[in-house]
Formats: C-alpha cells, structure tokens, sequence
C-alpha cells in the first residue's frame, strides 16, 4: 500500500470511529444500525468498500463498534437490502 | 426604466388593530390607532411639508415645518408628533400655516450654501424640495449673519462625505444611528446655534464608532451626508431592486443607475429582511465589480507552471470539455466532480448539480455550505425533518429571551444584528454563549443577561447542561412535549440529560463556565417567556458540529419554543446563498428539497426529464475528493464561485490535492488562490450583470436582477449552460426564469415560485406550493415536518485537537463587518481602511507571557502549519484562546487549522485549533514560496495577444 493510500485508509477509519463516538451512547443495536445507516448514506461505494476490505483484514484500528456496524453494513450490502433509513 | 419610488409617510406605521376615522383638509381618513397626522395626511396623498421626520424614525418634532391647525385646538402642533384622534378635523394648508412655514424656512436658508447648481443632492434634496413647496421666495434676514458655512468637510469616510456646512441640524441622521442602526455613533455636540452632528467626540468619522452602514446617509434630506459615488457620477436615472450578494441576511436594495454604471445601492424599504436598512458591505462595498483585477476574458494553459493564455469563449468551452472526458476516460466516471458556491444563485447552482448528476455521471458535486452549515442541514433535518431555519427574521419582534450560540451577529449579519438589537433594547433578555466576549455581550443600551464564556470545543457540554437544569428543575414543557414530540425519545433523552456527569457542575470543569451561569441561563431560556435561538459557525464548525445542532433542537422541543412566533431555531447563514445552495441539490449525497438520491421515485423524476441515468449511491464531499487527488484517482474537477484554496481547512491539504488534479476549471470574478492550481479559466459575472434567485437564512425567496451587461460576456448561468453543451448534455434555457420553472416543477417546497410570482410579492418564503401558496414564514407551526419531533441523545465527545505544552492556546477563526469570506471582493473595494490586515487577538495576559507588543509580527503554529500576522491584544478573547480572521491570502489562516471535521458532515473543525504564538521577523518559508508561486500562476501571455 502506498503511503497516500494508507494515509486515506486511516483517515477513514479514523472518521468511521468518530461517527462511532456520536452513536455509541444510544442502545447497542440501534447504535450499530445507526452508524452503518450513516455510512450508507452518506459514504461513497469506494469508501464503503474500503473499509469493509479493512474489516475483512482484520480491522485494526476501528472500535468494536464500529467493527459491527461496518460488518452489518457489509451484510446488507451484498443482500442489497434497503439500509439508507434515517439515521 | 425609471426609478423605483418609495413614499416616505414620515413617521413609522402603526401596529395597532383599532382603528381611527378624521378628516383631514375635508377628506374623510381611517388609519390605525396611534398613527400621525402626518402619516395619515399621507395616506391620501397630502404631502405636509417636513424636515426633520422621515418614516425610518420615529417622529421627533424639531423642524417646525409640519405644523397644522386642528378644529376647536389651539395652536399650530407638529403633525409628526400629534397622533390621530376620533372626529378630529385638520386643516394642512392656512394662512396662518403658510407664513409660520415660510418665516421658518428663511430661518434655515439663511444659513445655508446657496450652491444648488453644483451641489450633489441637486434635484434630490429635501430642503430645496420644501423651500420650493412653501414657496420661499427671499431671506428677510439675509445671509451676512452669524452662520455655518465655513465649517470643514470630513472626507475621511470612503464612501460618503460630510459637509457640516449643509446640516439642517434635524437629528435625522443621529436617530438613524441609534434606531435603525443601534450604534449611537453620533451626537450633538454644543447647545443652541453651536449645535453640530459630531461622530463620536468630534471625530472624523473613519477614527469614530460609526460603523458605515449608510442608515444617517440615507435619513440626511440635504447633502450634508451624501455618498462620494453621488459626488463623482450624479443623480441616477433609473433604479430596479435587486437582492445582496454578500451575507445571508439577504437584504433587497434599489440599485440606483446612470445607463449601466451603478450610482449607488440604496437599502429597500420594501425589503422583508432588511425593511430598509444595510450595512457596509451591501450598501457601499460593490466597487469589486469593476476592479482592475476582475478577468474578462476566458484563460487555458497546459500546466500550471505555464502563463495563462487568452482564449475566445468557445475554445475555451471545448478545451474544458474535452479535458474533463479525457481524464473520465481515463481514470474512470468517478475521477471528476464540481464544486458549487453559496454565491451562486439558485439556478446557477441546479444547473451545476445537474451538469455534474447528468453530464458527468456522478454524484460527485458539493457546495461550500460543506464547509459552513453543513451540520445545519444534518441536525435540523434529523430533528425537525427539514434543513433550514425555523422562523422569520421578523419574529424576533415577539421574542422575550435571545439566545446566542457562537454567532456574531453585528459583524457577520449586521442588518438582521441591528433588528435584534431593536428588539433587546425595547427589554428582551439576552443569553450569549461564546468564547470571545463579542460586541452584544455589551453595547449601547444592550446588555447580556449572561454571558457564557465557554473554552472552545465544550458546546455540546454546555448545552446539555442547560438541558439537565431543564429536566432536573421541572422546566419542562411537558403538554408541548407530549402533543408534538416521540414520548418515548423524550423519556430516555430526559434520563440522559439528567445524569450527574451532564451536570453544570462537572460542565463546568471542562467547559470554564461556572455552574451557576449554566444553571441561571437555563433557567432564562426556559421560563423567559418566547425563547429564540440564533446561531452561527461556532456552533457547526466543531467536530461535534451536527451534535451541537441537535443539542439545540433539543432545548427548543423540551421547553416548546418552536411552532409559532418569536421562538425557534435559526441558523444564521455566512453566505447569501447558502440556505439556497444546499436546498439546490448541490450535496453529493441528496437532490434537490433534501431528497437522498437512494430515494427511486424522486430519481426516477429526474432522469425521465434530464433522459439520462442517475447514481444512486451517494458522491464525494470535498474532503473526499481532495483525499481522494492526492490518492490518484479523482483528477478533474469544475469549481463556480468558491475558492477552497483560502477557505478550507489545510491548506497544504489543499494545495497538494489540487496539485495532483490533470484539469481544474475555475470560474470566478478574479485569479482567486485556487486558480493558482487551475488549467481552464472561465471569468464570472457579478450580482449586478445577471438575473436569477438567492434565498436568504430565513427561507425567503429573493430577485437578483441584471442592472448591466456582463463585461466577461455571459451570466454565470449561460456559462454551465455552454460548459454542459460542450460536454453533449443538453440544456436549452433562454432565460434563467427557466430555470428557475424546473426547480418548480421538481421541487415541491419551490413549487409556487417563480419570477412571475416574486415580481408580483417581492419575496416569498419555502415552502411555497399549493399548501402554502404565499410561502411560509414561521415552519413547523401545528406538526414537523418529519412528524413527531425526535430528540436525540448529545453525548460530549471532547475533540482529539487538544492543547497542550507544545501548542498550549485555543485558535478560533472567524470574520468581521467590513470583510467577506475571503475577502476576494471586500479587498477589492475600500473596506480595506477598516481591516487591510488579518490581526492575531490575544489577551494581554498571553501576551505579556511572550513578551509581545500590541502591533508586533508573530508566528502562528500549529501542528498543520505555521504563518505570520500581527498581534491585536484584547480583553475580548479569554486567556489561553486567540482568534483572527481569513480574509487575506497574504497570511493564509487556513495553513493552520487542522483537517478535524464534524463526525456526520465533515464540516471543518475552523473553531478549535491548538496553536502556539511567538514573536517574529518575517513572513514563514511557506509564506515566501506561496506569494512567489501566486506571482508566478497569475502571469498572463502577451504574446497571444500581440499575434491576434
């Protein structure tokens, strides 16, 4: 990986955590689906995709929930399901 | 074209219901109660001859000009001042009338300059119209007597003169100085027949407190305040109303013209935002359009080391085009994309969104509202199910408690500052929670209630501890809650807020408010009668930034200030468009009215009438796309009205992302920072040389009306138009009401609107469709839009921007009256007297830590970057916090403040930047290569020239 694009990957991670930060006081589900919801609408597929690769090699740096919620986004993206509900 | 009259009734309406029924000069009259004579005479045409009243002010009596008789009492009363009574009879014109009116105006010509002929206001003064109306003939007293006219002009204001010579000494200008403007600038110095206007203590009025918003200019009836563009061009011929392109207070002026040059903008009285008042920028501030700098021919170049090279229009368009397909083809759909401004219109901004949604094939178009409002959009649309303020401006008039948050009003949005300065001084209280201790905190005859002198970055803190106080003490409005809000999102947000850690006791350990502020200030707020909150970018550009909002929204539900008048919630928008820009579909992630482009119906709409195929995933934000340069795969991009290279966060970001991009198109009025890096230049048209629309921080629809021709050759619409025509999409609008009519039709808040309609109301406010078909001033009134309204849990998450012994002080940025955003336009006009430099303020006890002298050079540093400026010690930033503004390239704020951004929005983190402050020599290394990399990106080829 290149140093700009491992710079990009951790700015992404680091911005996925915050949106995290935001979520984490609701309840746990409603947390996870919250944050997967926002990535979903407001990231791009190259984004997304980035950091669901990330998760698949383990993940290193993201909170655990950010962890879930990105594993969730994964799930429902290769069901294309419906998950840009509201946040 | 002729001028746009107004009448001047000459003393303000009346508010109230009753009515009276007189007779003035046999002619039976109603009017409301407590109306003048005067207005009331007016109101059917009589004209009562007068000096010293105008309708901008309340009546003061002084003149003796309007005088009347009144059947069955006695005397001669002054018209302006004695209020209409049931059954009474006046008489305008007597005997007796004419020879008091006549004895007084010898009075007040017997000491004034006989120089009609040569004076400015010739044709257009008020002491000349009412000598002729009186019929003065000759000065009994002649003019040998003790008298004035030797008294000195002061020039030094740039934008009008005062000639004390030519005063009337009516007080006009003074009461529009305290009650239009609220800034008591201006006095009378002396008693008697020494009485003078005096600016300040008899200062010239540059070195005074004035404030320049023109309001004593325009109240003057002779010339003795006058404009120097007056001076130097004459009286217009022809006048049309058009709309601000500064602030988004939105304030509507009579452009007043000679042909095509512009004589002067006159604030329109008509105008629901401004009611006929402007501030320095919008009255005098528009010199910028016919600056020296201003480009007027398109420009191309291969690299940007290469001088620019003029080119005609159409070999400009299809270089653009063919650039951006070769970099798609090459890079693939998603390496381009478009930025759009809060300065464009609305119709300029839809067509670049559409340029980029149906042209480009992508998602990829954002707006610099990403770098001010953007939590805005996020936070009242998650609450309330709509992006946008809440109220009117003129709800403030029904406000009992004002609550400012990280706003400065009576610099960022002057006109709409003096409003609510109007309303405080009538007895409103007043809350302000900011960093800095901005002017309201204490100002003539205003001062705040409590003043919350949070550390920058506690927002969310602070608010959720007033939100504990309301909880905890029982303030609640529980009937509002339950009627128009999720009960159930109530209950568990109330047992959040209730938490100990939420407490204004442990606030206050991080935020440096004292508990018992919070706890008072909360206590105002929710017992205080009518509470409205007003905000600004202290609020949205935080890395909590849409948390903040939302904080905000929560305090409105829980003690039910929203849905009716003089409460809400109201975001105070930098930029006049803003409010516009974001409702345009100008996001990557949404089209037009907020609509995600995943929602198939309203995606569907738009490529059945555009007949092509829309994204349905969401594009680049800036950040993204700049992140995404400098990765290698985003390599073009178009860019109307912004320059993100002076107003976005990091500028060595910046500069190296657009470094990386093979073709960057830049359309603007001027060679702005950004052009630095561009490779197409298309020049740009200002407010006065193109027609269209700008919704101004209040939802209010507004004109912008073409007053000249565009010296660059086309509107800014008509030049996106030829862009996407050059690029094989099809846009065939003749005119921008066109439009304007898609926007309708697509765009059911904007359903209602169109030219036809605005030419006919003046403004409207969305939505406006066929629920609402004359718009809607105050929202949300029976139901949110989004239903019930949802309140969301505000945990304080404090920024990772921390300070500590390497950058032990708090940077906030921010702006001041006499400058806009980056200054591209103010700097090119003489507002520069008030500010020709960025300043660094920073309290004297931080300053004496490091040895500084007010006015010396330091060095700025943060972890981003490092710049030079000068220091301006104040007691108006706290100890450890210092603050400066970004309005000119020379000192680049931006190379400091940090890539942080708000967690929902990536709206830039511009408040919280932890810095380190030392004395220096000279400019940074950085500031040396940029000015010579500018110097060099600016040239220009002759050589083209010289062959054609």
């Amino acid at each position: 990986m290149s140093h700009d694009a491992a710079a990009s990957l951790k700015k992404l991670i680091y911005m996925a955590n915050q949106i995290g930060k935001f979520f984490a006081v609701q309840k746990h589900d409603q947390a996870v689906a919250g944050l997967a919801s926002h990535l979903a609408r407001f990231w791009t597929p190259a984004m997304r995709e980035k950091i669901i690769l990330h998760l698949k090699e383990g993940g290193e740096g993201l909170d655990p929930l950010t962890k879930e919620a990105v594993q969730w986004l994964k799930v429902k993206q290769s069901n294309h399901h419906d998950y840009t509900g509201d946040a | 074209m002729s001028m746009v009259t107004e009448i001047d009734f000459g003393t303000p309406a009346s508010r109230s219901d009753k009515t009276v029924t007189l007779t003035i000069d046999g002619l039976e009259v109603e009017v409301p109660e407590g109306t003048s004579i005067m207005r009331a005479a007016m109101e059917i045409g009589t004209k009562i001859p007068k000096l010293c009243a105008t309708d901008m002010i309340e009546a003061f009596g002084s003149c003796r000009l309007c005088l009347v008789e009144i059947e069955g009492r006695a005397g001669t009363p002054a018209s302006c001042t004695t209020p209409v009574a049931p059954g009474m009879v006046v008489h305008t014109q007597t005997e007796r009338l004419k020879q008091l009116r006549k004895g007084v105006m010898e009075l007040y010509i017997s000491d004034h300059p006989l120089d009609c002929l040569t004076c400015a206001v010739n044709g257009n003064c008020e002491l000349q119209t009412e000598a002729g109306n009186v019929g003065l003939r000759d000065v009994r007293y002649g003019y040998a007597g003790a008298n004035h006219l030797d008294d000195k002009k002061d020039e030094s204001n740039p934008y009008f003169t005062y000639d004390p010579a030519k005063c009337i000494v009516c007080n006009r200008c003074i009461r529009a100085c305290e009650e239009v403007q609220g800034t008591f600038a201006l006095t009378i110095d002396g008693r008697g027949f020494d009485s003078r206007v005096s600016a300040g203590q008899m200062e010239p009025f540059l070195q005074s407190e004035c404030v320049s918003c023109g309001a004593c200019v325009q109240a003057c009836p002779t010339a003795t305040l006058v404009e120097k563009s007056v001076i130097d061009i004459g009286q217009a011929e022809h006048s049309a109303v058009t709309t601000c392109a500064y602030c988004g207070v939105g304030c509507a002026f009579k452009a007043e013209m000679r042909g095509e040059e512009l004589v002067r903008m006159v604030p329109w009285k008509d105008g629901k935002a401004n009611h006929g008042h402007s501030c320095v920028k919008g009255r005098f501030a528009w010199g910028y359009a016919t600056h020296k700098d201003r480009i007027l021919k398109p420009m191309i170049r291969a690299k940007v080391s290469d001088p620019w090279r003029e080119v005609s229009w159409d070999e400009a368009f299809a270089y653009a085009a063919s650039e951006l397909k070769r970099v798609q083809a090459k890079y693939g759909r998603n390496s381009i994309g478009g930025i759009t401004s809060s300065r464009c219109t609305n119709e300029e901004t839809y067509l670049i969104q559409k340029l980029v949604r149906a042209g480009f094939g992508n998602n990829n178009v954002d707006t610099c509202a990403r770098v001010c409002h953007s939590p805005t959009g996020y936070g009242l649309g998650t609450a309330f199910g709509t992006s946008a303020g809440t109220q009117d401006f003129d709800s403030i008039d029904q406000t009992d408690v004002v609550m400012i948050v990280g706003a400065n009003p009576t610099d960022g949005h002057p006109v709409f500052a003096s409003h609510m300065k109007k309303r405080l001084r009538q007895g409103a209280r007043l809350i302000v929670l900011d960093p800095r201790r901005i002017d309201l905190v204490r100002t003539p005859h205003v001062e705040a209630d409590y003043h919350l002198p949070l550390r920058p970055g506690t927002n969310v803190a602070v608010l959720t501890a007033l939100a504990h106080v309301i909880v905890t003490e029982g303030l609640v409005n529980e009937a509002f809650v339950r009627e128009r809000c999720d009960w159930d999102e109530f209950q568990e947000w109330a047992e959040f807020v209730s938490q100990p850690r939420n407490s204004p006791e442990a606030v206050a350990k991080v935020s440096g408010v004292p508990a018992e502020l919070i706890r008072k200030a909360a206590r105002l707020y929710a017992m205080g009668g009518n509470a409205a909150i007003y905000y600004g970018l202290g609020v949205t550009e935080h890395s909590q930034g849409s948390t903040t909002v939302l904080a905000l929204a929560n305090l409105a539900m829980a003690t039910g200030n929203l849905g009716r008048e003089g409460v809400g919630v109201n975001p105070l928008r930098g930029q006049n468009n803003v409010q516009g820009a974001c409702d345009m579909g100008s996001f990557p992630h949404e089209l037009t009215d907020y609509r995600h482009v995943s929602n198939d119906a309203v995606r569907t709409m738009f490529e059945k009438l555009w007949g092509v195929t829309i994204d349905k995933e969401p594009g680049m934000r800036i950040p993204n796309m700049l992140d995404a340069a400098v990765d290698g795969s985003f390599k073009g991009i178009y860019i109307e009205g912004e320059d993100i290279l002076q107003s976005d966060p990091d500028t060595h970001h910046v500069a190296a992302g657009l470094a990386a991009m093979e073709c960057v198109v830049v359309q603007d009025l001027f060679l702005n920072e950004t052009a630095n890096y561009a490779h197409v230049f298309l020049p740009g048209s200002t407010f006065l040389e193109k027609d269209g629309t700008f919704t101004n921080a209040e939802r209010r629809v507004q004109r912008v009306r073409r007053l000249m021709s565009p010296k660059n050759g086309y509107a800014d619409w008509e030049i996106t138009v030829k862009l996407a025509q050059a690029m094989g999409v099809p846009m065939n609008y003749k005119h921008a009401g066109e439009i304007l009519d898609e926007i309708a039709a697509t765009t059911p808040s904007f359903a209602g609107i169109s030219f036809a309609k605005l030419d006919e109301v003046g403004s409207v406010q969305w939505p406006c469709n066929a629920e609402h078909p004359e718009g809607t001033p105050v929202m949300h009134i029976d139901h949110f839009v989004r239903g019930k309204g949802k309140f969301v849990l505000t945990e304080y998450v404090a920024t990772d921007e921390k300070s500590g012994p390497r950058y032990p002080l708090l940077l906030t940025t921010g702006r001041i009256l006499s400058h806009y955003n980056v200054g591209a336009q103010t700097r090119r006009t003489a507002n520069v007297a008030w500010h020709p430099e960025d300043r660094l303020e920073i309290h004297p006890h931080d300053a004496e830590q490091r040895g500084l002298r007010d006015g010396d050079w330091v060095k700025l540093s943060s972890r981003a970057g490092e710049t030079t400026l000068r220091a301006l010690i104040t007691e108006r930033v706290a100890p450890g916090v210092v603050y400066t503004t970004f309005h000119h390239p020379d000192t680049q704020a931006n190379v400091v403040t940090t890539d942080f951004s708000d967690w929902a929005t990536n709206c830039p983190e511009y408040k919280v930047t932890a810095v380190q402050v030392a004395r220096s020599n000279g400019p940074t290394d950085w500031q040396e290569r940029y000015r010579r990399q500018s110097e060099q990106s600016r040239r220009i080829s002759e050589t083209v020239e010289a062959a054609e």
